[in-house]
């Protein structure tokens, strides 16, 4: 038995080893995951769907392994290591969620120069050798006031609620948020607070800020602090604002019951924990040789009135809404960047 | 043949290190390579210094608690202001050790517990280093990165940095009168006192060094990882002291082995990789990491009495 796997085995080695035609294949590849924190829906999202997507590619011998690595301690340190490992590994791409945006940028540059493709998403890394897949949170932020502005005509105020000071998702989306109210000027912000995207610290903070606040037309948030807004709401017997969501399933369970109560109308906007998979598919294009750019755009996931009972109805409880993506959906987010 | 407490002492430590190695390289033998033994023990460079840095405090009875944070604020100072006005930086890392001396003399003097003093001065540093990076980012002085991806022949960089390290501070704490007299301390401060040598002045210098061991670590952390963040070496504190204990060293009584230290970082080191490449679940990561610390002190512990026990016959 044992003969017969190691048999096998330098079988398998010697067919690697064989340089393959100019067509470049993938089915000898091995492709790894470097996460640094597992401990939050998203992420346990987020691995799930690596692992549904990676075992069927697997299994259809499109790449050779796709294992993923989790840190036990959400440090840079400890992330940069684990790659270095799978460097010696042997591993042919390294898909990265990045525990910092630049103290990684050592280990990746080992990574480059093994010649090994470095993917990094989400958590993204700086070092120009890797690829970026990034969330455009700016136009995110718009979208909530495009979407206000078609539903209000006539404008309103705006309660914002942010997410953790100091972390740059926060700062972008709110940026994104500021440049959609200077382009409706009928939209006036009339406070903020920060939620942490949390829906008890949003609550909070929504509390104790609106016993201030004028009449408050619509509430943009950061996804995690919608339904937190709309307890606040509800304990303070305001009248319910248009609160954007942020594809959550407590919140799209509250807006459900709305929708049905009083024909309640909103939209949820959210970044899905798949786009593991599309930095799976990604890397496999590169190590295909494909040409592809090095900051490409992730589509963020949103959710209207029309498609809100399908959403939900793939959502897991006190989990987010979520999508795997295909290979042709890489190669369409591929394309979009040249 | 006997052997002596102390080389009891020294081969421990090595022998677990030359156990795991030789597990690494079974598993991976791509590790035994130039590059290979680089990427393995790269980030061991770091943390020996931090190890050095914490079995300095801990040779005169103390604990430092603030060493992960002091690293990170030290990382943070490399990466804005070392970089863009070394002057600067260097006054500020020159005043973060002066600090540090401070400290050991407010300790003495005051007969204060240095974990609650050195827990203290961890939120200080942690909060300037988020003042200093904010965000994370900055970037590594060129001499810095240099040193770290240097390629000396046939001896990788990593290897190299460790044996420096261990001889200079072997040399250091083992062989000059400077070193005696900070083991005095540890081990009897107030028959060093008798002997007409002032503690305030031994303790200030002892934490002065540990203080520039831990800057050192700091600087060779931008290094290897091009940039810095607040929370780059949180980790350290806990895996210098691990470290010291690992290679031999103890808690009160001055005695301590800066060579052990560097092998206890290693190892510590090479057992995380060692863990990554058994692919354990990281749920179970962090335990196993602890197995390892259990089963080498329990080895030590077992050594020690039977070492007692011939000592008694």
């Amino acid at each position: 038995m044992t003969i017969k796997k190691m048999l096998l085995a330098s079988i398998a080695v010697a067919c690697a080893a064989i340089p393959v035609s100019a067509s470049a294949e993938t089915a000898d590849k091995k492709i790894a995951l470097s996460n640094n924190y597992a401990g939050n829906s998203w992420r346990q999202a987020m691995l799930t769907s690596w692992d549904k997507i990676t075992k069927e590619a697997v299994s259809k011998g499109i790449v050779a392994a796709a294992d993923p690595f989790t840190t036990a301690e959400n440090q840079a340190t400890e992330q940069a290591a684990q790659i270095q490992n799978l460097i010696l590994q042997g591993y042919d791409a390294i898909v990265i969620n990045a525990a910092s945006p630049t103290a990684l940028n050592g280990a990746v540059k080992e990574a480059c120069d093994a010649g090994i493709t470095v993917v990094s998403f989400d958590g993204i890394v700086t070092e120009p050798c890797a690829w970026r897949i990034a969330v455009d949170f700016k136009a995110m932020g718009e979208s909530q006031i495009d979407y206000l502005a078609k539903k209000m005509p006539d404008g309103g105020n705006l309660l914002e609620i942010r997410g953790l000071a100091g972390v740059s998702v926060d700062d972008e989306i709110h940026a994104g948020i500021q440049a959609g109210v200077e382009k409706n000027s009928k939209f006036k912000l009339v406070g903020s607070v920060n939620g942490d995207w949390a829906q008890d610290v949003a609550q909070r903070a929504v509390a104790g800020i609106l016993p201030s606040l004028p009449e408050v037309a619509a509430v943009v948030t950061q996804g995690g602090d919608g339904y937190g807004a709309a307890q606040a709401f509800a304990a303070a017997n305001r009248p319910t604002p248009t609160i954007v969501m942020g594809n959550r399933e407590d919140e799209l369970v509250w807006w459900k019951q709305q929708k049905d109560a009083s024909g309640y109308e909103t939209m949820s906007v959210s970044i899905a924990p798949g786009v593991s998979t599309l930095a799976f598919w990604v890397a496999q294009q590169i190590l295909d040789g494909k040409d592809v750019k090095k900051d490409l755009v992730v589509p963020f996931l949103r959710i209207d009135q029309e498609n809100l009972e399908a959403n939900l109805e793939n959502t897991e409880k006190g989990g987010v809404a979520n999508v795997e993506y295909s290979l042709e959906d890489a190669q369409k987010v591929i394309g979009a960047a040249m | 043949m006997k052997l002596s407490s102390g080389t009891v002492r020294m081969i421990i430590p090595a022998v677990s290190l030359a156990v795991l190695l030789s597990a690494v390289f079974y598993m991976q033998p791509r590790a035994m390579s130039y590059t290979g033994l680089n990427l393995l023990f790269n980030l061991a460079v770091p943390i020996a210094l931090a190890t050095i840095a914490q079995m300095l405090i801990m040779a005169v009875n103390d604990l430092d608690l603030s060493m992960g944070t002091f690293v990170s604020f030290a990382a943070c100072v490399t990466a804005t202001f070392l970089q863009s006005s070394p002057f600067v930086g260097l006054l500020i890392l020159i005043g973060a050790i002066a600090v540090y001396a401070a400290m050991g003399v407010i300790i003495y003097l005051r007969e204060l517990p240095s974990i609650v003093v050195t827990l203290g001065m961890s939120f200080v540093w942690a909060g300037l280093a988020v003042l200093l990076l904010p965000s994370p980012g900055g970037s590594a002085p060129d001499w810095a990165r240099a040193l770290m991806t240097s390629k000396p022949p046939v001896v990788p960089m990593a290897i190299v940095a460790s044996v420096v390290i261990a001889a200079v501070t072997h040399f250091l704490v083992m062989r000059s009168s400077f070193g005696v007299l900070i083991r005095g301390v540890g081990g009897n401060s107030r028959s060093v006192e008798r002997a007409g040598w002032s503690v305030i002045g031994i303790r200030a210098a002892t934490y002065a060094l540990a203080g520039l061991f831990a800057v050192l670590a700091g600087i060779a952390l931008v290094g290897l990882t091009t940039a810095a963040d607040a929370n780059i070496a949180l980790r350290y504190t806990l895996l210098s002291i691990a470290g010291v204990i690992l290679g031999g060293g103890e808690f009160v009584g001055g005695r301590v082995s800066p060579v052990g230290a560097v092998i206890g970082a290693l190892t510590l080191t090479l057992a995380g990789s060692f863990l990554s490449f058994m692919r354990i679940s990281p749920d179970w990561q962090i335990g196993a990491q602890g197995a390892i610390l259990i089963v080498v002190l329990g080895l030590r512990l077992f050594l020690n009495r039977l070492e007692k026990r011939e000592k008694n016959r």
